[in-house]
């Protein structure tokens, strides 16, 4: 039985330079899972080969193949714009459009050609409340998304990419510039909505990996090193890179 | 004297430089401001003297149609009737810059979004290369090409607002393109990725999202395209005809404010009405490119919120 996302001797160039080194991963379908390693180690690029964002980037080359639900996402007849509407993606920086929220959170499902202004309302009222941020905002949805704080404009962005109803959901360290209390709200959103979406979460926080995922994959200068249920990554790591990683000796 | 003393009591060479420095560069502010304002009391004391020495009737100015300041009407008032120089400025102005500004975005669009580099660079100088070209060139060009081809496809003499917004187009149209590229350059990448990153298609995000941020920046590029066509000279006037009656349609000969000026300033003397009536177009002109930096200034701060 192939799993839900499954990722084949992937290997990525950034011109000359050798950015993955033959990843073979695969994500089974639901739940959380962690991709930890330290900066540079090819985690974010990997996150975004899976949405063909490295795409948007010149003198990027990728070989290997990536299948999400049977599909081989780069297959020269896969649209990409069909295929990011099924994967979303949340950023580091919260990257709110300079619109009203409502607008924020209405612009995938508008520019799908979803008009009807009930069904935008229903689904901007449930993609705040499920990414934990409509009590603070309900009365201001017409209010510009660049007047919220940091952790509120994050959870707004991740509201935008819950209204489109994607099947997998990428954050590329979608906590690091926020405040401990907002990255806990995200963190227990995170937690509520894993039953329901297929998510990869690539962290730098090592203790936030080990409280919300599932599974948990180690990178290291381009290579996997080691992958497994988080538990068995924290607490018996098989690698020695990783039991250095994860006790704080490099990083 | 103590010489410990007698250094920290007196100002070091630095501290000396400094002063100097500050001096020169508020001497060289002085005396811009002073050019500037220097510029505004005379143009404005001459323009107002056409009402107050010559006793012109300000509002004949504004809405009268016969310009002759030479010759007094029925009620011994010099003829300065500015408004058809002021419609041929607005219409030659307008039309111009509503002939531009879609060229201009879909270069500018094609620059900053869809042509590689090497395209970019060579739309780039072209562009450049625009802006550079003397006046008088696109005027000659528009004497020997525009006004032919007006008179041979709509009719008429040519010579008219109709083939001075044309030659205006192609002048302004670097302005408004390089400005535009300018904003469109400042609308953040994450704008764009976020867009793509939802499933937008390429022109989605281009219309959705670049142009919506950007409109502030297009809108004040419109706006500088627009003081430089109502400011122009030389070019308008080889091409409009120069008549100083009401336009009855864009192919009859017209006149702009600064057509009459340059036309008319080297054959009148100074203090007289004729002279002073030029001084009024004049500070018509001033007041519009004072208003079109009030309005860039406006857009802006809205812009910034």
């Amino acid at each position: 039985m192939a799993e839900f996302i499954e990722t084949k001797d992937v290997h990525l160039y950034y011109g000359e330079k050798e950015a993955l080194k033959g990843i073979n991963l695969s994500f089974p379908a639901k739940g959380i899972n962690a991709l930890i390693g330290p900066s540079g180690c090819g985690k974010s690029t990997y996150l975004r080969t899976l949405n063909r964002m490295n795409d948007l980037i010149p003198g990027v080359t990728m070989t290997g193949s990536i299948q999400i639900n049977g599909k081989n996402i780069y297959s020269p007849k896969m649209d990409t714009v069909e295929l990011r509407k099924k994967i979303g993606m949340v950023f580091q920086q919260p990257n709110p459009f300079p619109f009203s929220i409502y607008d924020n959170v209405t612009y995938g499902l508008r520019i799908a050609g979803v008009k009807d202004k009930q069904l935008l309302d229903k689904r901007v009222e449930q993609s705040l409340k499920q990414a934990a941020v409509w009590d603070e905002i309900k009365d201001d949805l017409h209010k510009s998304a660049l007047s919220l704080s940091g952790g509120q404009q994050q959870r707004v962005c991740i509201a935008r990419v819950l209204a489109v109803k994607p099947d997998v959901i990428l954050l590329d360290e979608p906590t690091s510039a926020l405040d401990p209390v907002s990255s806990g709200l995200i963190e227990d959103m995170l937690l509520t909505i894993r039953d329901e979406y297929t998510i990869i979460i690539v962290t730098h926080n090592l203790q936030q990996a080990s409280r919300i995922s599932d599974r948990t994959s180690f990178f290291l200068n381009g290579e996997l090193i080691e992958t497994g249920r988080t538990k068995d990554i924290f607490m018996r790591p098989q690698q020695q890179a990783t039991d250095d990683y994860i006790s704080g000796r490099f990083g | 004297m103590d010489p410990i003393k007698n250094k920290i009591q007196n100002s070091s060479r630095e501290t000396r430089q400094d002063l100097l420095g500050k001096i020169l560069s508020y001497s060289c502010i002085l005396l811009i401001v002073l050019v500037v304002l220097s510029i505004f009391f005379f143009v404005a004391s001459k323009g107002i003297a056409t009402f107050t020495v010559d006793h012109g009737n300000f509002w004949t100015f504004l809405t009268g149609k016969t310009w002759n300041p030479i010759v007094n009407n029925a009620k011994g008032q010099p003829e300065i009737g500015a408004l058809p120089m002021i419609v041929g400025s607005f219409g030659v102005t307008i039309l111009a810059a509503l002939f531009a500004t879609p060229f201009a975005i879909g270069t500018a669009l094609y620059m900053t979004e869809l042509a590689s580099k090497r395209g970019e660079r060579l739309l780039q100088s072209v562009v450049e290369l625009l802006v550079g070209i003397p006046s008088v060139v696109y005027g000659f060009i528009g004497l020997s090409v525009i006004v032919p081809f007006v008179r041979n496809h709509f009719g008429g003499s040519g010579y008219g607002i109709l083939s001075g917004s044309f030659v205006l187009f192609v002048m302004i149209l670097p302005t408004i393109t390089s400005m535009t590229v300018d904003s469109l350059r400042s609308v953040p990448r994450f704008y764009k990725e976020a867009s793509l990153a939802l499933g937008a298609t390429k022109w989605q995000t281009i219309y959705k999202v670049i142009l919506r941020s950007a409109t502030s920046g297009i809108l004040t590029a419109i706006i500088f395209g627009m003081a430089r066509a109502f400011g122009e000279a030389l070019a308008v006037q080889m091409v409009i005809g120069n008549a100083a009656v009401m336009p009855k349609n864009l192919l009859s000969s017209a006149s702009t404010l600064t057509s009459i000026l340059t036309m008319g300033i080297g054959n009148t003397v100074m203090g007289t009405v004729g002279n002073n009536a030029l001084w009024s177009l004049a500070l018509v002109l001033l007041l519009m490119s004072l208003l079109f930096n009030i309005l860039v200034r406006l857009i802006g701060r809205k812009g910034r919120m």
